[in-house]
């Protein structure tokens, strides 16, 4: 039976929905003990929350002044120290899974497995390549520990009730000091965070420039949808890069995927293809988009998106 | 200052892959192969700061067959000053590909490296921060700003939050995420230049460097397609279905 350290991904104070889907991947492992070590300046709070997945048998909490900001760099020598005994080494491929695991993987001497989709055995896994139109089954050596980025669109989030100890752990790991925190430019929003939410609206350069991308966030009010769009959308700046849907933005998995004047390149669709029902709203009856959509409308958004926002507004008042 | 660029030989942006039907890999005959996207950028990066006089040569690199020569030549074209091609015939994991950039990095006391983000054919995402790693000095993934101040740079990234600036210290790594820059067009002079840029062919042996793979591909499939969907005519009909298939109230 093998041993599986989690590396928690979290804002500071909320324990972030990559952790809980990297804990389901990780029981598909058989795994005997599955602890999540969370990484930061107080972590108590986090700590708390990671306990209460299920699943999870221990929650390690390494507290540094260090540790304040998640910099690849400084975290990196610390969990090196704390995968001693474990057999697989998981994050998240989120931008801080993604930063983090392969610096850990080459300290280690290892390679890296990065958005594992599937866990066929404790060692064989399929993971996406080509933007998700190749799927890849790959073979790992059973003595070597396996470091794993796991695609958080594949795996469901853990159930909660879990009542798991937490343990405050040191590490004598030597920290560099050239890589410092400046700043962090968040977007503030009260909409529902994209890469966890359960409805997403998104927009594409069809809505034409920045301030009709207000009748996408009316709708997604609406509804109580995160908002995202595609690339052609952030390229041409309507709405900020963290809006980006696709394969080099989020690839998320919600219930309902609404995409409003989205042509569908392929590179948008592999990043919304594990949504469970996709609506597409285009002009262009031949659009790619088209393709994945479980229910297609063609016509102009322009007239379109006002009518549904009114219409679904209806049952809801 | 050198800066070291990674160049990537892939199957160009535009191109629909095709999985073989056999399994074994994905069809690359007769389908066009260009550079990288993320390596371009890196590229390009790394010729303004050249341009700004805060760099004295900009050194491409590709680890690969004798075919990723086309692609270096592209990438004098585009104006770095010299080109290496680490000849490599096996396939080759990204901590191999680290490696030998190492190898050179410490051969040509490069004071900067700027790779892609991730290759698109593989996705993995993953050699600039090995890299980083084993020259053991500061990585920035996924950069979308850098500004050079003598000894230190400060890289702003793209985060999953938002934007996420940090200082570092030379020598260190960046990986080039898409709004970084725009790159260039290559002029045809430019071509012709390019033939007479220097283009060494070293080896993996040469380097001193093991990038036995450590991972077997077992086999290679298509995606499984999702089912057809239905298309409806109007806003009340699509109402009306969201509210049937119950994932709108």
């Amino acid at each position: 039976m093998s041993r599986v350290l989690i590396i928690a991904d979290h804002d500071g104070t909320q324990l972030g929905s990559g952790t809980s889907r990297c804990v389901t991947a990780a029981a598909k492992l058989g795994a005997a003990e599955l602890h999540v070590a969370v990484f930061a300046a107080a972590g108590g709070a986090i700590a708390k929350q990671a306990a209460e997945l299920a699943g999870v048998s221990k929650v390690l909490v390494v507290e540094r002044a260090e540790n304040a900001h998640l910099l690849a760099a400084v975290l990196a020598p610390q969990v090196v120290k704390l995968a001693a005994g474990y057999d697989y080494v998981l994050g998240p491929a989120n931008t801080f899974g993604k930063d983090l695991l392969p610096r850990v993987a080459a300290l280690l001497g290892v390679g890296q497995v990065s958005d594992l989709m599937s866990v066929e055995s404790p060692h064989r896994f399929r993971r996406p390549t080509y933007a998700g139109n190749a799927i890849v089954t790959i073979d790992t050596p059973p003595d070597v520990k396996l470091v794993a980025t796991i695609r958080t669109a594949s795996f469901a989030a853990a159930g909660s009730g879990g009542s798991a100890p937490i343990e405050a752990v040191t590490t004598d790991a030597l920290l560099p000091t050239h890589t410092r925190f400046v700043s962090i430019n968040a977007a503030k929003t009260d909409r529902p965070e994209l890469q966890s939410a359960s409805r997403v609206v998104s927009g594409g350069r069809a809505l034409a420039n920045s301030e009709n991308f207000q009748l996408i966030y009316t709708l997604a009010a609406r509804l109580g949808a995160a908002v995202g769009a595609s690339r052609a959308a952030v390229d041409a700046g309507y709405v900020p890069s963290d809006m980006q849907v696709g394969q080099t933005g989020k690839i998320i998995a919600p219930e309902l995927y609404v995409a409003i004047g989205i042509s569908g390149a392929i590179q948008h669709l592999t990043g919304i293809k594990d949504a469970r029902t996709i609506v597409a709203i285009n002009k262009d009856a031949e659009a790619p988009i088209f393709e994945v959509a479980d229910v297609g409308l063609v016509g102009d958004l322009f007239k379109i998106v006002p009518e549904l926002t009114a219409l679904l507004g209806k049952a809801n008042d | 200052m050198k800066i070291l660029v990674g160049i990537k030989r892939v199957v160009d942006y535009n191109v629909r892959v095709r999985v073989k039907p056999d399994g074994s890999g994905v069809a690359l005959e007769g389908v066009k192969m260009s550079i990288n996207p993320f390596d371009e950028i890196a590229l390009e990066e790394a010729l303004r700061i050249r341009e700004r006089n805060q760099a004295t040569e900009v050194l491409a690199v590709a680890v690969g067959p004798e075919d990723v020569q086309t692609q270096l030549r592209s990438a004098l074209a585009m104006g770095a000053d010299r080109a290496i091609l680490v000849k490599c015939d096996q396939p080759i994991e990204p901590q191999g590909v680290a490696r030998a950039l190492l190898a050179i990095i410490r051969q040509e006391n490069i004071g900067l490296a700027i790779l892609g983000k991730q290759a698109i054919d593989d996705d993995a995402g993953q050699t600039g921060q090995m890299l980083a790693a084993m020259w053991e000095r500061p990585q920035v993934t996924f950069a979308s700003k850098l500004e050079l101040q003598g000894d230190t740079a400060q890289v702003t990234r793209e985060v999953d939050s938002g934007l996420e600036t940090l200082s570092i210290d030379l020598p260190a790594v960046i990986t080039t995420d898409l709004r970084l820059n725009e790159p260039r067009y290559i002029k045809l002079p430019d071509i012709m230049k390019a033939k007479k840029k220097p283009l060494t062919v070293t080896d993996l042996a040469a380097l001193g460097v093991n990038a036995a793979p450590q991972f077997r591909v077992v086999k290679t499939e298509p995606p499984v397609p999702r089912a057809r969907g239905i298309m409806v005519k109007d806003v009340p009909e699509l109402v009306a279905e969201l509210r049937k298939r119950g994932v709108v109230s």
